[in-house]
C-alpha cells in the first residue's frame, strides 16, 4: 500500500513536471480598464505577438510553449491588481509576470505579491523614479525608463539650446512631482536656475493665478510637467493670454496631437521629449503592428513585446523556467556583450543561447537595462513646427 | 518707466482678472441674495443652476455655429444667451413647482429648505453631467483679445505686457448693464416693488393683495437669468466644466454673506471683495517690487503670501471673519 501511494505520488509529480515542460505561462497584468485602457490593448497585443513568435519558432527549453494569461490592474486599483496577481501565481501557476502597468499598482503588486512569492516582474510601463530605489530583492525589472532619466534628458535638451533659467510647474500627483524633482535636481546640478517650482491642480477652470506667480518669478521658458488635456493645457493657454511666457518645454505627458491643435500657432517653437526610440527596432514593431491589427509603436507596446522576449531569453539562458533560476540571466541577455537581437529575430536569439552564445537584446525599445534593472531609455526630442509634433532627434 | 512697468504687470495679473472674476461672482451672489431675501433660504443649487444655464447656452451656441450664424468679433454665445436663460428659467420653475412649493405650503423652516436645495443641487449636478458630460467644453469664438500682451508691448514700448481679453470686457460691460437693469426693475416697476414688499414683510404684503406665487415665479425667472448670465460669462472667460460651477458655490456664498445676505448692493460689493482678496493674497509680488524698489531692497523670494492652492481658503477665511465680527455683513443684510 505504502509503495503504491509513493508510486502514485511520484507519477503525479512527474506528470506535473511534464505538464509544465509543455506550457510555460506568463501573466500579462495590465490595466485593461481604467485611465490607460486605450494603451493596454496595444501593449497586450504586442506581448501576445512575441509569445506567438517564440512558439512558432519551436518554443523554449526544448519544446515548451509560452502562453499569456491576462489579468486586470485597473491602472489605479491596488486591491484589484494584487488579488489578480495572487490568482495568476496561485491558480494559473505563471512563471513570470509582465506588469504591472501604472506605477502605483506596480509597487503594490511587487511588495504584496511578487516578493513574498519570489516572482519576477518586468513592467513595460511603470515610470515612477520611486521604483528605482524600492527594495525589490532583485525581482523587479522594467523595460520603460524612469522619469528620473527623462529629467536628465530634458536638462540635456535645454542645455544644448542654451537655456539657463526656467520656471517649472507640475501637475500635483506622483508623476508630476517625481518628474519635476528629477528635472530640478539635474538641471540645477548642470548649473541651470529654477526660478519657481510650483504645483498646479488638474481640472480647474482658471489658471491665471498660477500663471501670475510663474510670471512673477520669471525665466526664459516655462517647463510644464502636466497633462496635455488637463491643467497643462490650461497653464499654457493662460500664459499665452497674459503674455507671461511664449515658449514651453513639454515633457512626455504633454506630447500628443491634440495639444498643437488646441493651443494653435502660438505653440510653434516649443519643444520637449517623450520616451520612444527610432531606428530598426521601432520600424519593425510598426510593421508587425500593421500586419497584426494593432499599433506597434503605441506607447509602451514595444516595451511589452520586449518584456516577453526578455523572459524567454532569460529562461533559455538559465535552462529553467523557475523564477529563482532565470532571474540572474535577465541583465545578461538584455545588455552587451553579444549579438544584437531585434524584433522578429527571437528565434535567432534563442538559437544562439542554446548553443551557449551571448546575446544583446535590442528589441523594439532599444533595451539597455541599467542600475537596478530598468531601461536606460531612449527619448524622442520633439519640436512643435507648423502645428505638428516633429521628432527632431533621438537621445 | 519703472513705475509704469510695475503698474502694468500688476494690472495684467491682478486688477483686470480680479475685476472680471468679481463681476462673475457679483452676478452669482445677486442670485443667491435674491432667493435669500424673497424666498428666505440659502439656495445651494445656485452653482448648478449656473452650470445648467451655461450648458443650454453652449448647446444652442454649437447649433448656431453649425449653421454658420455668428456675431463677428463677439462670441456667438451672447446670441444664444436668451435661450439659455429660458432653459434655466423653465428648469427652476419646474423645480419650484415640484419641490419647493410643497415645503413653502407647509411653512417649512429655512434649514429644511437649505437641505432640500442640496438635494436639488445633486439632481441638477447629475442632469448637467448626463446631458453634456463631465469634461471641459470650449465654446468661445470671435476675437480673443481686445489688446494682446504682445501688441501692448509694441504699442507702448514697455517691457511688461497688458492683455485685455474680449471675454473680460464683455463680462464687465454685461455685469454693469445687468445690475443697472435689476436695480431699475426692483425700484421702479410694480412687480419689483411687490417683490421688495414681499421680502420686507411677507404678511403685510399678502394683506395688501400681492399674489405670492407670482412674486415667487418672477424671483425664480430673474434668478435664472442672473445665474445663466454669470455662468456663461464665467464659461467664456475661463472655460466650461460642470465641476468648477459646483466649486464656485463657496466664493459666491462668501460674497453674498460678506456683503450682507438679502442685500443686492452688498452682493456686488462682496463679489469684488472676495475676488480681489483671492487674487491679491495669492499673487507673487516679486516682479512688481523689483520694478518699484531700489536695487538694494529687491526681493530674492517670490513675495507670495499664500500659494495659489489656497485660493478657496481665502474666501472661506473672509467668510468666517465676517460672520464672527459683523454677522449681518458689510451692508446690513437680513440676519434671520
Amino acid at each position: 500500500m505504502k509503495k503504491l501511494l509513493m508510486a502514485t505520488a511520484a507519477t503525479a509529480i512527474m506528470a506535473a513536471n511534464a505538464a509544465s515542460a509543455d506550457e510555460i505561462k506568463l501573466g500579462l497584468l495590465l490595466g485593461y480598464t481604467g485611465p490607460i485602457e486605450s494603451l493596454t490593448g496595444h501593449m497586450a497585443s504586442a506581448a501576445d505577438l512575441a509569445i506567438a513568435e517564440i512558439n512558432e519558432s519551436g518554443g523554449i527549453l526544448g519544446g515548451s510553449t509560452l502562453a499569456g494569461v491576462r489579468a486586470d490592474t485597473g491602472c489605479i486599483d491596488n486591491g484589484l491588481a494584487t488579488s489578480n496577481a495572487e490568482r495568476l501565481i496561485a491558480a494559473e501557476g505563471i512563471k513570470g509576470l509582465v506588469g504591472g502597468d501604472c506605477s502605483g499598482v506596480t509597487g503594490a503588486v511587487l511588495q504584496n505579491v511578487a516578493i513574498p512569492n519570489g516572482m519576477v516582474m518586468i513592467s513595460p510601463s511603470a515610470t515612477s523614479p520611486a521604483l528605482s530605489t524600492v527594495e525589490d530583492q532583485g525581482l523587479f525589472f522594467r523595460t520603460a525608463p524612469s522619469d528620473a532619466r527623462e529629467g536628465q534628458v530634458m536638462t540635456e535638451i535645454l542645455m544644448d539650446r542654451g537655456v539657463k533659467s526656467v520656471a517649472l510647474t507640475y501637475t500635483n500627483n506622483d508623476y508630476g512631482k517625481g518628474l519635476a524633482d528629477a528635472f530640478a535636481e539635474s538641471f540645477v546640478a548642470e548649473g541651470g536656475e529654477i526660478t519657481i517650482n510650483a504645483a498646479h491642480e488638474d481640472g480647474k477652470a482658471d489658471y491665471s493665478a498660477e500663471v501670475g506667480a510663474l510670471a512673477s518669478a520669471g525665466g526664459d521658458i516655462l517647463v510644464v510637467a502636466g497633462y496635455l488635456d488637463q491643467g497643462g493645457l490650461g497653464i499654457i493657454n493662460a500664459s499665452l493670454d497674459s503674455g507671461a511666457f511664449d515658449q514651453f518645454v513639454l515633457p512626455g505627458g504633454m506630447i500628443g496631437d491634440s495639444l498643437p491643435v488646441n493651443v494653435g500657432p502660438a505653440l510653434n517653437g516649443s519643444y520637449g521629449q517623450i520616451a520612444g526610440s527610432g531606428g530598426r527596432g521601432a520600424e519593425t514593431m510598426a510593421e508587425f503592428g500593421a500586419a497584426n491589427g494593432f499599433e506597434g509603436t503605441s506607447p509602451y507596446a514595444p516595451e511589452s513585446y520586449d518584456a516577453v522576449a526578455l523572459f524567454a531569453f532569460a529562461m533559455e539562458a538559465a535552462g529553467s523556467a523557475e523564477p529563482g533560476d532565470y532571474v540572474g540571466k535577465i541583465l545578461e541577455v538584455a545588455n552587451a556583450p553579444g549579438e544584437e537581437i531585434y524584433p522578429g529575430e527571437l528565434a535567432k536569439g534563442l538559437e544562439i543561447l542554446r548553443n551557449g552564445g551571448d546575446i544583446d537584446y535590442v528589441g523594439g525599445s532599444a533595451v539597455e537595462l541599467i542600475g537596478p534593472g530598468e531601461s536606460a531609455g531612449t527619448y524622442r526630442e520633439i519640436e512643435v513646427q507648423d502645428g505638428k509634433n516633429v521628432t527632431v532627434r533621438f537621445r | 518707466m519703472e513705475f509704469l512697468n510695475a503698474f502694468v504687470a500688476f494690472s495684467n495679473f491682478v486688477i483686470v482678472p480680479a475685476i472680471a472674476y468679481g463681476s462673475q461672482l457679483a452676478l452669482g451672489a445677486l442670485g443667491v441674495t435674491l432667493i435669500y431675501g424673497i424666498l428666505r433660504f440659502s439656495n445651494f443649487a445656485h452653482g448648478d443652476t449656473m452650470a445648467f444655464g451655461a450648458m443650454v447656452t453652449i448647446l444652442v451656441t454649437w447649433w448656431f455655429q453649425s449653421m454658420g450664424i455668428n456675431l463677428g468679433p463677439m462670441p456667438t454665445a451672447l446670441l444664444a444667451l436668451p435661450f439659455g436663460i429660458a432653459g434655466a428659467a423653465l428648469l427652476v420653475l419646474a423645480t419650484d413647482r415640484m419641490v419647493y412649493r410643497f415645503y413653502r405650503a407647509q411653512k417649512a423652516a429655512p434649514v429644511i429648505l437649505v437641505i432640500v436645495s442640496m438635494g436639488v443641487m445633486f439632481v441638477m449636478n447629475g442632469l448637467v453631467r448626463f446631458i453634456i458630460g463631465p469634461d471641459g467644453q470650449q465654446f468661445a469664438d470671435g476675437e480673443r483679445f481686445i489688446i494682446s500682451a504682445r501688441n501692448f508691448k509694441t504699442m507702448t514700448g514697455l517691457s511688461e505686457g497688458l492683455a485685455f481679453r474680449t471675454s473680460q470686457a464683455i463680462t464687465i460691460v454685461t455685469a454693469v448693464i445687468v445690475v443697472a437693469l435689476l436695480f431699475w426693475f426692483l425700484n421702479k416697476t410694480r412687480t419689483g416693488k411687490s417683490m421688495r414688499a414681499f421680502s420686507d414683510n411677507e404678511d403685510l404684503a399678502l394683506l395688501s393683495g400681492i399674489n405670492p406665487e407670482r412674486v415667487v415665479a418672477y424671483t425664480w425667472i430673474i434668478v435664472a437669468a442672473l445665474a445663466t448670465i454669470a455662468g456663461v460669462l464665467y464659461g467664456l472667460d475661463k472655460g466650461f466644466k460642470p465641476f468648477t460651477y459646483f466649486q464656485l458655490l463657496l466664493p459666491i456664498f462668501a460674497s453674498a454673506i460678506v456683503g450682507g445676505l438679502g442685500n443686492p448692493l452688498g452682493a456686488i460689493a462682496g463679489g469684488f471683495v472676495i475676488a480681489f482678496s483671492e487674487v491679491t493674497v495669492t499673487y507673487a509680488y516679486k516682479k512688481v517690487l523689483i520694478y518699484l524698489l531700489p536695487e538694494s531692497l529687491e526681493p530674492s523670494t517670490l513675495v507670495q503670501l499664500l500659494s495659489t492652492d489656497y485660493k478657496f481658503a481665502v474666501s472661506f477665511a473672509i467668510l468666517i471673519i465676517v460672520l464672527l465680527f459683523k454677522p449681518t455683513g458689510l451692508f446690513k443684510g437680513n440676519t434671520a
